[in-house]
Formats: C-alpha cells, structure tokens, sequence
C-alpha cells in the first residue's frame, strides 16, 4: 500500500483526511480509488494536480508507476514564467 | 567569473560555441513579432477603457465601421461566452469564462486598458479614427486598488458572484477574496514555544512588470476556407493554439502558429491578449491582420505580476535552529482571480528543513491588469519577506547568516514544507561557495553594507517533442517547439552533438511552428533546456540506433554486432576489423538508397525537472543625502545541474538578478486615486540602466540532476528570488536602517533613514 | 494630405520614400524601406532600441521625423557588417553571448559603435552611461559592456 498524502486545500474535499494508505500501481488508479473514496475531491484530481512519488515531481503523468510502499504527495500543478 | 565547473567529461558540453542563431541577431536579420509583413495586411488597433470600474451599457459600432477604409471591427458579440472552467496554462489554472472577458470586456471594464473593441483598417490612421468614432456608453463604478482595501467587506465588488474558495464552511456572500490557501507541517504553536528568539513583521511589494522591450505583437491571416496561420511573439505557440481554438471555436488544426523570434517574455507571453482579437478580424475582413502593442498598452493592459502583503514569523533556539514558522501571503490578482499565491505559499519556507510551518495565502482581485506568470511566480514576494526576517534572526542571534542558513538549508532528503522529500539539491553547495567567495570576504568602504539571501524555484518538464533529421550530407536539422528566448537552441545543438560526437555546427535548429512538429507545452517553468534537451538526446539516440541498424544491413551482419563508439559505427565481436567504420555522415549519404532517411522524433512528457537553490550576495552603497542605493557588487551563485553552455546559463543568473534589484530599487505600478496608472512607460517605469549597475559576477554550482541525460536543472527562475532580500539586508547594513517595503527607492530611504537619526 | 518626398541616403544607397507628416524616422525605415533591424519598444526615446546614426551621431528613430531624414545620411544595423564581415563588435557580442532575446541587440550595436567612434578607449562606466539609454531586460548588461570593451580593445589594436 503506498502512504498517500494530501497537501494544501485538498482536505476540503476528504473530510480533513490529509493521509491514507492506497493500492494503487499508477497514478491513474490512485486518482480513481481516491475519487470513488471521496467524491468531492473526484472534480478537483482531473486538472491541475502533481503528484510526488518519493520526493520526485509528476505532472501529467497518469500512467507513472507507484511502489507498493512509496511514499505519495499530492499538491498543487506547478508551472512558472 | 568563477566557475565551480568539474573538469567537463565532455566533448561540447559545458563549452562556449557561438549559438546558432546568433549572427541573424546581431545583423538586424532576425524576424521578431512586429517584423513581418503580408500583403495586403490590415491594421488592428484596440479601444480599450479609460475608467478603471464601470458597468458597459452599451457599445455602438456604426458610426466607425460606415468610416473609409475601416474593414471590420469586434467586440464582445462577435465571441461566445465560455463556461467556468479552469484548465492549466503557464503558471496556474486559468479560467476560459475570464480569458474570453480579459480579451473584450463584456458586462464591464475591470481595469484602465480593459479592452473593449478592436478595428482593422486599411491604416493606422483610419485605424485610430475607427476607434474615436467607436460610441461606449459607461455607467462608471466605484474602484479598488490596494488589496488590504479590496479584502474590506464594504470593497466595490468586481465580480458580483465571486465566492471565497478554500473556506469551510462557504462563505454566504460574495467577496473580492478569489481564494484561500493553506499549507501545513508539523505544530507551529509547539515550535514557537521551543525558540529562544521570535521575529514577526509585515512587508509589502509593488506590482512589477516583466518589462519585455519587445511588445507584443502579431499577424494573422484566415482564409476562405477557415485555415489560419497566426504569426506572433509568444513562449507557447501550441498553447496559444489552444487558446484562440477554444474562444472562436474552431478546431485546433485549423490554425497553425508559428512563434517569432521573441523578444523577452519572462512569463508575460504565455497568455493571449491580441491573437483571438486578430484572427477574428482577419476571418471578418477577408485580409491579413496585424496588431502590435504600444508601450502604454503593454503596461495598462498586460500582465504585470502581483503585489502584495506577505506577513513572516519565524522563531529560533539560540544555536539558530529555527523552530517554526509561519506566513499569511496576500497577493493581487488583477481584474480575475489567479495570482500566483499558490507558488508564492510554497516557496515561501522552501529553503529550510523545517518541522513546523504554515502558510496562509489569499488571492484578491481589484481593479487592476490581470497579472501574468513573472519569472518564479510569487516566488521572490514571499521569500523577500521570509530571507529578511531570516537576516533578522541572525542579527539578533549574532550568528552569521550563511552559517544561520547552512544550520537550517534543505538538503537531499529534507521534507519540503509543501511535502515532499527533496532529491539532490544544491542550497549547502550555493551556501559554502558563497561562503569562501572573493566577495563574501572583500572589504566593505563607508556607507556600504553586504547583504545575502537564498531562494528556490521548484522547475518543471511537460509534453515536449523534438525532431532531428540526419541529412543527405551528413549535417543535422534539429526542430524544436520551446519557443528559444535566451541561447535554448545552442544548448540543444551542442547536447545533440555531444551524443552524435559531431561538430555542434553541423546542426542547424529551428523553432517548428505548430503543424510541423507534435504538442510543446510553452517555454515557461524553467522548461525548454531541461525537456527539449531530454527529447533531443531521446532523438539522437535513435539516430544512432537506427545508424546501427542500418549499418548492420549494410554489412550484412546481425544489428547486435555493430556498436556505436567514438561518433562511428563499427563492426564488433568477431567482425571487429571486418569492415570499414561508417560516420554518420557516411550514413546520412547512403541512407536515401538503403530504405529512406534517417530522423530521430521524441514525443514525449518529460518528468524528473529538479528544483533549483541559488544564494545571491549584494554589496549597496546608501547616500545619506539623498537616500539613494547604490549596487557597489554583486554575485549571483546558483545550482545548475549541469551547464550545458555556461555563459547562458551565467546570462540567466546576471539577468535574473538585474531584475530582481529592480524590483527591489526602482520598479513599481503606481496608480493616482483616480484607479489609473500614473507611470506606464519606460521613463516613469525605471528598469535598471547599464549605468546603474556594477558587473554581475556569476558562480555555477554543478549538482547534476539524476533524472536527466546530462544532469540539467532548470535555472532561469531562482535568479529573481534571492536579490530583494539580499539588497535589503545589504542596505539595512549600510543605512542602520530595516526596510519592509519596495521598492527601496531613494525618497522612502531617505525618509527612513531620517525618523532613525541616520541620515 | 499629399505625402512627403524624402531623398536620403540609408547604408551609403541612395533611397527615396513617400511618407506623411507624422511618420517617424522609425516608421518609414521599417514600414517604407523595409528595414526592421530597428525596433520600436517604447516609441517615447526611452528604451533605445531603434537607435540608428543620423549624419554620424547617435538618435532614437523613434523621435526624428521621416521628413527629417532629407538630404542626410542615415546609418542601422543592415549596414553594419561589411560583406562575410561582421563587425568587431558583432563579432565579440556573439564571442562573449552579450545578447539573450536579442531585440535590444541591433540598438545597442549602433550606440556602441557611435561610442568607439568618438572614444576609442572607454571605460567601463563610460561604457555604461553611454548605453544608459538602452534598455536590455535579459543579460543584466555584464555581458554586453564586456563585449564592448573587448571590441575596442581589439580595434585599438590593443
């Protein structure tokens, strides 16, 4: 199971849940298995997210691997000038 | 210069080439957005508001449109409105429900420069009497501009139906506050309870603009048929496709772009303000179409990046381990919501492995531009007010602050406070090199002080594609999509070269318009050099693995006993000395008669961008007559991963820094009370001169980043974070004085340094 | 209104152009000739990246008249290399990478130029106030004021 953190205003949508544990082997399944655990948060997973496996940045990447016991950070899509 | 550069392993990089582009640049040859012309072209010209709030009642076309030589005007009606709807582009999400209204006002005007209409006439001149004859009628409204006034309950609302997002529960009633922001680690309540020193202040910045010198500018021309080629001065071309596709609703192929040689962006020209506006005219007047900015226009009506209100408190142990902190961060957004607070939030504590902190942030909309992505977005308004309150904890603590810094620095494993754990970075690096610097052990003369600060941007990759085509004679063409703003192609040519080990001249590189080469997300995010340099090394080794291949046919023997070594491809195992070794130039003259030729293509979503840690050190010197600073010396020490070309990445940092004193000596948007800008130009708009300045000296720290071929960080974004914070330790040194506010121009020094008896 | 008829000489060619009373030098110079190496960023003669020679001394063409232009020689950056040959001062700004967007380049070429032709030997603050009106908001100028003093260096045969 890898540990799943939320960051920032995602708690809005999980009932302050910041931290759980997921099954999931892509980045793909862990924004379904999070959508079908949080329904409000479903909305907000589809634009706008980066995600972290074990400290590296992914954006835009559904199809990026997740280790059965990485750690996972979900916050904001980081962009630049 | 000093450089911390390994001896280089490599043949071409890290090595200084003349760039590819460089002779069209200093020969007047190079096209940039207003360079072009078409035949029969039309000009376009935009009516744009004089008020800074008022409700449009009506807009009356008639009397200019029956003008001679006035060939088509538009205004709201001529594009659909758009369904709120965020989807990403450049720095934040963007809302297609706002952009459609940013490029013609529709209800009302937001801001002075909000436009309203655009004419295409035959002449500037009839274009100029089109827009005199165009008939608004306003009802004006109350304006806010400061964004402390538009947080107030009884603030002029700008957008009637705007809710405070990020507050549980909702707010009932509508507000200027577009969102709320929240970042949290650990307790900062148990922190500060543990310190032994707590400093808490406010501190505020202006709005600055990015201050391209070239404005933007652009041609298009829609045919009969509904094809268009839009010509135009941007850092995303496929981005900026997307954007005119979704406003006039056309499909994206329809349209092709090809992005000029631009003429700075720095962020400002990842958002469209006049393509929409000239495919519209041009597909309405049956003519090419081109529009270009004045200077006016650019500062009134382009994005200029937020000010705002950034609140720091920090806490200490007597051994200068920080205990907690926290930051409220209040940043303008313009006319629309989407500041950069989110980034501003993040970078905030970015710099140090902390156990406690929160961020509050808070993006408000008033009444002016809508601001654009600036360089490390919201990055250098937080860590101004973080770095100074850390200056402070040293002064108080009597610890000097590189050492209070390398006590505290992020490193390889360090929690960030927005999460996640950071790979190899390079703070301590930038911190130690700082530290034995020349400069940092050079005395000081009378009136001088020395100031330090770190910062940090996250960078970025994305969707990014790269074709190199192996030619008839040997010689390479390399097609790109990252729009090059300072050197990109050079680097790109020489990593090319590198792995083909061929002559960094022989390759020749263009920026591909948008139906040549598959989707570029923008130059933007510290990306171009870290993923068109994946792509293009992912494209020169199928180039040699297909000259390998092709080799093996020639040879008639198996593709497994043929290696590539030393820029040739040679026989290997038992056929080693069998047959003659073939370059690639050898190949590329064979290739067009043994199956076709040769061309390497990465499409691909460049993951694994490092964040980027830089420390800059500003000697200024402070007049007690006239409060006026003085930048007396200057470093600029930053890590790069890998310096492809050294003098561009060196360009990065000078550049980054000259812009950064700027902000923190002379730029600001001022606006008179009646909500209009006072200073829109470049003599009220003082950006630094050449003589302001001292030279840039420049330290490249090397960490190389492990997720890419060479290491590469991205660099150009930190360089604009360190230098508020840096000159205003280096002044309150010099002056005695602390400054919370910039810009640190020379009647607010003054002023200061008088109510404390220093002046 | 008729337009005016200006007779000049641009680069050393004879040229004739047809422009109205309120055209810029700038403007006939990109919009009538042709010749976009100027650039306008500000049209107001604060950012210098229209500089051009007018008779030998150093304008924004932004704040001269087209009709101004008559009977005089005007010099830009198309002129500025010789055949195959750049410049020395060409030549040291791509040595020393002294431009990055380069739309300030061509401007800041034809005010260096104006300078070594009356100062042989600047300094480096006299390199500095004489570019004083041209903005470049990519390099920081570190780059820029070396190439210049590396250039004069080489054509003084230092």
């Amino acid at each position: 199971m890898a540990h799943v953190v939320l960051i920032g205003n995602l708690r809005q949508y999980t009932g302050d849940v910041t931290a759980l544990d997921v099954d999931a082997a892509t980045i793909r399944q862990l924004f379904r298995k999070l959508g079908e655990k949080f329904p409000e948060l479903a909305p907000h997973l589809e634009e706008g997210l980066a995600v972290a496996i074990d400290g590296q940045i992914y954006q835009d990447a559904l199809l990026e691997p997740i280790g059965p016991e990485s750690e996972v950070h979900i916050l904001p899509q980081i962009a630049g000038g | 210069m000093q450089e911390r550069v390994k001896k280089p392993q490599f043949d071409v990089v890290g090595t200084r080439p003349v760039r590819p582009d460089g002779v069209d640049k200093v020969t007047g040859r190079a096209k940039y957005g207003a360079d072009l012309k078409m035949a029969g072209q039309l000009v376009g010209k935009v009516l744009r508001s004089p008020h800074a709030h008022a409700r449009i009642k009506s807009i009356d076309v008639s009397k200019a449109l029956a003008l001679p030589g006035v060939k088509a005007i538009v205004t709201r009606d001529d594009f659909a409105d758009q369904a709120s709807e965020f989807v990403p582009a450049g720095e934040m999400l963007i809302n297609y429900r706002d952009v459609v209204r940013n490029i013609l006002a529709r209800e009302k005007v937001l801001y002075e420069g909000h436009a309203i209409a655009a004419v295409a006439a035959i002449s500037e001149k009839a274009a100029i009497a089109a827009l005199d004859a165009i008939k608004v009628d306003y009802e004006v409204l109350p304006h806010v501009i400061d964004e402390i006034e538009a947080m107030k309950a009884d603030a002029p609302l700008l957008q009637e139906d705007m809710i405070t997002q990020g507050v549980t529960p909702a707010p009932t009633k509508a507000s200027n506050v577009a969102k709320r922001v929240e970042f949290t680690l650990g307790d900062t309540a148990k922190g500060f309870a543990e310190a032994d020193v707590i400093i808490e202040r406010e501190f505020k910045t202006k709005a600055v603009h990015q201050g391209y010198i070239e404005p933007h500018a652009c041609l298009a021309s829609v045919s009969e048929d509904g094809s268009a080629d839009l010509w135009t001065t941007t850092q995303g071309h496929w981005v900026k496709r997307a954007h005119c596709a979704k406003l006039l609703g056309w499909d994206v192929t329809k349209i092709r772009v090809t992005s000029s040689e631009i003429g700075g962006g720095f962020g400002g020209k990842t958002v469209i303000y006049l393509e929409p506006l000239a495919l519209a005219l041009s597909k309405k007047a049956h003519r090419p179409v081109k529009m270009v900015m004045s200077r006016e226009e650019v500062f009134k009506s382009t994005g200029p990046t937020s000010g705002g209100t950034v609140r720091v408190k920090m806490g200490a142990k007597k051994d200068g381990r920080i205990t907690a902190a926290e930051g409220e961060i209040i940043l303008q957004a313009g006319a629309f919501q989407g500041s950069p607070v989110q980034p501003a939030c993040m970078c905030a504590f970015a710099n140090y492995d902390l156990e406690n902190v929160k961020v509050i942030g808070f993006d408000v909309v008033s009444n002016r531009p809508k601001v654009a992505a600036y360089r490390a977005p919201g990055g250098p308004i937080s860590t101004y007010g973080v770095e100074s309150v850390v200056d402070e904890l040293a002064e108080q603590l009597g610890i000097d602050p590189i050492d209070l810094r390398l006590k505290n620095a992020a490193k390889e494993g360090t929690k960030a406070a927005y999460g996640p754990k950071f790979g190899p970075v390079g703070l301590v690096e930038c911190l130690e090199a700082a530290k034995e610097s020349d400069h940092w052990k050079a005395p000081l003369g009378p009136n001088q002080g020395r100031g330090i600060a770190a910062g940090f941007w996250f960078n970025i990759g994305g969707e990014t594609t790269v074709s190199l085509q192996l030619n008839e004679d040997g010689t390479l063409t390399l097609m790109a999509g990252t729009p090059d703003i300072g050197g990109l192609r050079a680097s790109l040519c020489m990593m090319a070269a590198e792995e083909l080990k061929v002559d960094v001249h022989k390759i020749r590189p263009i920026i591909a318009d948008t139906s040549s080469l598959g989707y570029n997300f923008l130059t933007g995010g510290s990306r171009s050099a870290f993923s068109s340099g994946m792509a293009t090394v992912e494209a020169a080794r199928s180039i040699v693995k297909q000259a390998c291949q092709r080799a093996a046919k020639l040879w008639e023997i198996p593709e497994e006993a043929v290696t590539w070594e030393d820029g040739e491809v040679r026989p290997a195992g038992e056929n080693a000395g069998k047959h003659k070794p073939m370059t690639l130039s050898d190949i590329g003259k064979i290739a067009g008669k043994t199956g076709g030729a040769i061309v390497g293509y990465a499409a691909i979503s460049a993951q694994g961008a490092a964040p980027s840690f830089g420390v800059h050190i500003a000697d200024t010197e402070v007049d007690p007559g006239t409060g006026k600073v003085t930048v007396t010396r200057y470093t600029a020490i930053q890590d790069a991963g890998r310096a492809i070309h050294p003098s561009y990445v060196e360009g990065q940092f000078q550049g980054g820094a000259v812009q950064g004193i700027g902000w923190a000596l002379n730029e600001e948007y001022i606006y008179g009370p009646d909500g209009k800008l006072q200073n829109a130009g470049f003599l009220d708009y003082r950006v630094p001169v050449a003589s302001d300045l001292p030279m840039i000296d420049t330290i490249i720290v090397e960490v190389p980043n492990p997720r890419h071929p060479y290491g590469v960080r991205g660099i150009g974004e930190t360089p604009i974070v360190p230098p508020m914070a840096a000159i205003g330790a280096s002044v309150r040194r010099a002056s005695g004085v602390r400054f919370f506010e910039l810009p640190m121009s020379p009647p607010k020094v003054l002023k200061a340094m008088k109510a404390a008896g220093k002046a | 209104m008729a337009k005016h008829h200006v007779t000049t000489t641009v680069n050393g060619d004879p040229v004739e152009y047809l422009c109205e009373s309120e055209q810029t030098l700038l403007d006939c110079l990109r919009d009538e000739l042709d010749l976009v190496g100027a650039k306008e960023g500000c049209s107001s003669g604060d950012c210098g990246a229209c500089s051009v020679l007018l008779d030998g001394r150093l304008v924004c063409s932004c704040l001269v008249l087209g009709v101004e232009a008559e009977g005089r020689s005007v010099e830009t950056i198309e002129g500025m290399a010789q055949g195959d040959e750049l410049h020395p001062l060409q030549r040291k700004f791509l040595e020393h990478a002294a431009l990055q967007c380069g739309i300030c380049t061509p401007g800041i070429l034809v005010a260096a130029k104006a300078l070594l032709a009356k100062n042989p030997d600047p300094t480096e603050t006299q390199v500095r106030y004489w570019l004083a009106g041209n903005l470049c908001r990519c390099t920081g100028y570190d780059k820029i004021v070396r190439a210049v003093m590396d250039a004069a260096a080489e054509m003084r045969g230092a």
